[in-house]
Parts: structure tokens; C-alpha cells; sequence
């Protein structure tokens, strides 16, 4: 609904090729701290149009703990969340792959009540992209509950598994292809 | 309340962004736009808990000098002192406050402190560029630095980027995080700048500070004004129906 006192929001522009400067911290991939036992490392790559790994993004993830909090004053339950629970990671990809340790988050409902299968929200940032694009990574290995998840079942079935997060040695692999043929399904949030 | 509805949160929904708001992910003249863009549409999300909220950050990250640029030294940094300042707010005007604002730019002569950056143009010893801070309790940031010089860059021919800070912004949701760049008044430089331009031409004019006499300082910095606006809320909020209660 516009009403007079609406503003418009302000544009989105490129973070350009020098984001490390303004947008890299020493402890950016710890959305959990190192040691935390049920921890694990969510790894990949950004891939563009011409299957080449982009060097010069950013990802962001954020997501609820393991009991479906979220560390936000939002959430009446955000009192009851461990210390060192940060829910928000960010890696560039200066090596070829992002990383984040953090912990697989619990089961939280959309807006109707229906449990959502346990997810990581995540935004792409790079230079060449003048927006971010945001994406979600499901776990391969709870199959139950992503075939209950309201937002994968809006997904075209040769689609969704560009969502999953594909388990490793050390956590799960989820890569995102920006354009082309494996493109991953992006959303307006 | 039933037992589905014990654990959903009373979410709010953020409006989405009319078109002509951003610029095309697909942008040509902006060649490296090419490869990444994505040719399918964006399905869309419909807002739950993990959307409305998002990181709050800032508490124990922000330095005490994090919003002076031209103190991080020893000595001064070159060039024009400038005191850029401004108010996060919502669509609806409401404050943002306790907000992270992170900066980054150039120096003066219009070379960035980053390993990638190797045009001849000197660095600056006492300049790295980077800049935090958290809005007040009214939406209120302020940075002092130094007026970033125009770079060249390798779109086509003879291209330069007009002067510009980096802008990241993060709001109180997901849904609100923000990365822009602000760019200053009348840049001779703005018509040739494909990523200035990429921004539908009736919403350019937000990325442009404004010269601000009151907050020019006699002797010491000029002011710059730059309000950033984030994503204002559906004017009802979303509420659990009672029908089935």
C-alpha cells in the first residue's frame, strides 16, 4: 500500500571489485564459534555464467540456531539463545570457495504455521552484480522434512536441487551458479 | 491458540520495492554484468521468521574511531576533509536505529588500498579507506574522511568512475540489507558511468549527496549529506487468522 508518507527506498549498486576493504571481518565465517561440537562447515563456489568460480564475491547466510531461534529482538525467544550464537556468517571468495562453521538451525513455520524444513538463507554479493541475488540451502540429508518444506514445493522439480546442500568430509557443499544451465533458483524476499 | 500457531512469530512483512527502484542485474553497458546475471526469474519467497529478522550488529565491533577515516594514523591523510552524514530510515520514515553502516572508498587520488588495485596512482600511507559505525537512536550516522578521487577502470575506453563512497547497510531484516554507493553533487563524470546509470534515471538522484553548508566546519571539513532509505513495512501487519482457533 503507498500512502504519503511513503519514501522511496534508496537504489542498490555493485560492491565493485575492492569489497574486502568494507565487508570482510577476521571472524565473518563463524556464525557459530570454532569448537562448538555439533558444528560443521557449509563450503562452495560461486559460478558464473561461463563456469568460471568468481573470485570477487561475498556470501552471507543467516539463519535460527538449533531450537529455531533467531538472534534477533523479533523473536520473543532470542533471550534463551547460547552465547557466541551469531545466526549471520559472511566469507568472500578470494580462495574459490566461500565458508561458514555454523550448526544445522531447527524447523521454524512460515506464516500459516507450516514447519519449514531446516535452512540458510544466503546473499550473493559480487562485482558485476548490481544487486544482491538471495538464495536458500536445504540439507540433502533430511529428505523428509524438505519434501514437507512450503517453499521447495514451489520450486520446479528439475530446480530444487539447486538448493541442497550436498553433505562432505567436514559439512556440506553448496555451490551457486549465477547464470546458465545449473542456474541456482534465486527469490524476492 | 492451536497447537501450530504456539511457536509462529507475529511477523511483519516488508513491501517490496516498486520496479524502477534498482538497477537490472542485467545491465550491458556494465560488461561485467554479462556472465553474471541470471537469465531465469526470481520465484518468489514468501516472508517467514528467517526473512523478517536478520543480523543486528554492531556492539562490541565498533571501534571508537571506526567513523573517522582520517585518524586511523599516525599522520594525516592527503586531501579534501569532508564530514558525510545522514539518517537511516523506512519506507516510512521511521528511524533506523542501532544500525550497521559500513563504509569503503578510494583515497584521494582515487586509489583503493586492495591488493587488485595497481593503477598509478599513489596510495596513501595514513588512508586505508574503511569506515564503520551504528545509527543512533534516531537513525543518525556520521563519518569523517577524505573526499575519494574519480578511477579509471576497463569498461571501454577512457572510463572513470565518478567519486563514490560504499555503502553497506543491513537494517532490521533480511529483507532490508542494503550495498549502494554514494556519489557527490553535479560529477562531471556521472554521463559516462554505466554503473551510476544503470539505475532507472527517476531514482538516480537518490544516490546523490547533498552539499550541506550547515554541516561545513570554517576552516576544517565541507559537509555532505546522504540519507539512505530501507524497505518500509505493509502497512497491516501480518496477523495468525483466529478463525480456526
Amino acid at each position: 500500500m503507498t500512502t504519503s508518507s511513503t519514501l522511496p527506498s534508496t537504489p542498490s549498486q555493485t560492491v565493485g571489485p575492492y569489497l574486502h576493504i568494507g565487508l570482510t571481518w577476521q571472524d565473518g565465517p563463524f556464525v557459530v564459534p570454532e569448537g562448538t561440537p555439533s558444528a560443521v562447515w557449509i563450503r562452495g563456489r560461486v559460478i558464473d555464467g561461463a563456469g568460471e568460480p568468481i573470485t570477487d564475491a561475498l556470501v552471507e547466510t543467516w539463519q535460527c540456531d538449533e531450537h529455531g531461534r533467531f538472534a534477533h529482538p523479533e523473536d520473543p525467544r532470542s533471550a534463551e539463545i547460547g552465547s557466541g550464537f551469531r545466526g549471520f556468517g559472511r566469507s568472500d571468495t578470494r580462495s574459490g570457495d566461500y565458508g561458514i562453521l555454523t550448526v544445522i538451525p531447527g524447523r521454524v513455520p512460515d506464516r500459516s504455521g507450516v514447519l519449514q524444513a531446516p535452512h540458510v538463507d544466503l546473499s550473493v554479493f559480487a562485482r558485476g552484480m548490481l544487486h544482491r541475488v538471495v538464495t536458500r540451502a536445504y540439507f540433502a540429508d533430511r529428505p523428509e522434512a524438505n519434501a514437507a518444506d512450503p517453499v521447495l514445493s514451489t520450486v520446479p522439480d528439475d530446480r530444487r536441487q539447486t538448493l541442497l546442500a550436498r553433505p562432505s568430509t567436514d559439512g556440506y557443499t553448496f555451490d551457486v551458479h549465477v547464470q546458465g544451465e545449473r542456474e541456482t533458483v534465486f527469490f524476492d524476499v | 491458540m492451536s497447537a501450530r500457531h504456539q511457536r509462529t512469530l507475529a511477523l511483519p512483512a516488508y513491501r517490496p520495492d516498486p520496479d524502477g527502484t534498482h538497477p537490472p542485474l542485467d545491465s550491458p553497458d556494465y560488461r561485467s554484468t554479462a556472465l553474471r546475471h541470471p537469465l531465469r526469474q526470481p520465484l518468489t519467497l514468501p516472508q517467514s521468521a528467517t526473512e523478517i529478522t536478520g543480523p543486528v550488529l554492531g556492539e562490541g565491533r565498533i571501534g571508537e574511531r571506526d567513523n573517522d577515516l582520517t585518524v586511523q594514523h599516525p599522520g594525516e591523510p592527503v586531501g579534501q576533509r569532508i564530514v558525510v552524514h545522514g539518517r537511516v530510515l523506512d519506507g516510512d520514515g521511521r528511524a533506523v536505529p542501532n544500525s550497521l553502516v559500513e563504509i569503503w572508498q578510494a583515497n584521494a587520488g582515487g586509489r583503493y588500498r586492495h591488493d587488485a588495485d595497481v593503477w598509478p596512482s599513489p596510495l596513501d600511507p595514513n588512508f586505508d579507506g574503511a569506515g564503520r559505525t551504528l545509527t543512533d537512536e534516531h537513525g543518525r550516522y556520521e563519518f569523517t574522511t577524505i573526499k575519494p578521487g574519480a578511477y579509471p577502470w576497463k569498461n571501454h575506453h577512457n572510463a572513470w568512475r565518478p567519486a563514490h563512497i560504499h555503502f553497506s547497510l543491513f537494517g532490521r531484516s533480511l529483507t532490508q540489507r542494503l550495498v549502494t554507493q554514494m556519489y557527490f553533487p553535479d560529477d562531471p563524470l556521472f554521463d559516462q558511468d554505466p554503473i551510476f546509470n544503470s539505475v532507472p534515471e527517476a531514482a538516480r538522484n537518490r544516490l546523490v549527496s547533498r552539499f550541506d553548508m550547515n554541516r561545513t566546519t570554517d576552516h576544517w571539513a565541507l559537509g555532505f549529506e546522504f540519507d539512505i532509505v530501507l524497505r518500509g513495512r505493509e502497512a497491516t501487519p501480518f496477523e495468525d487468522d483466529d478463525h480456526d482457533h
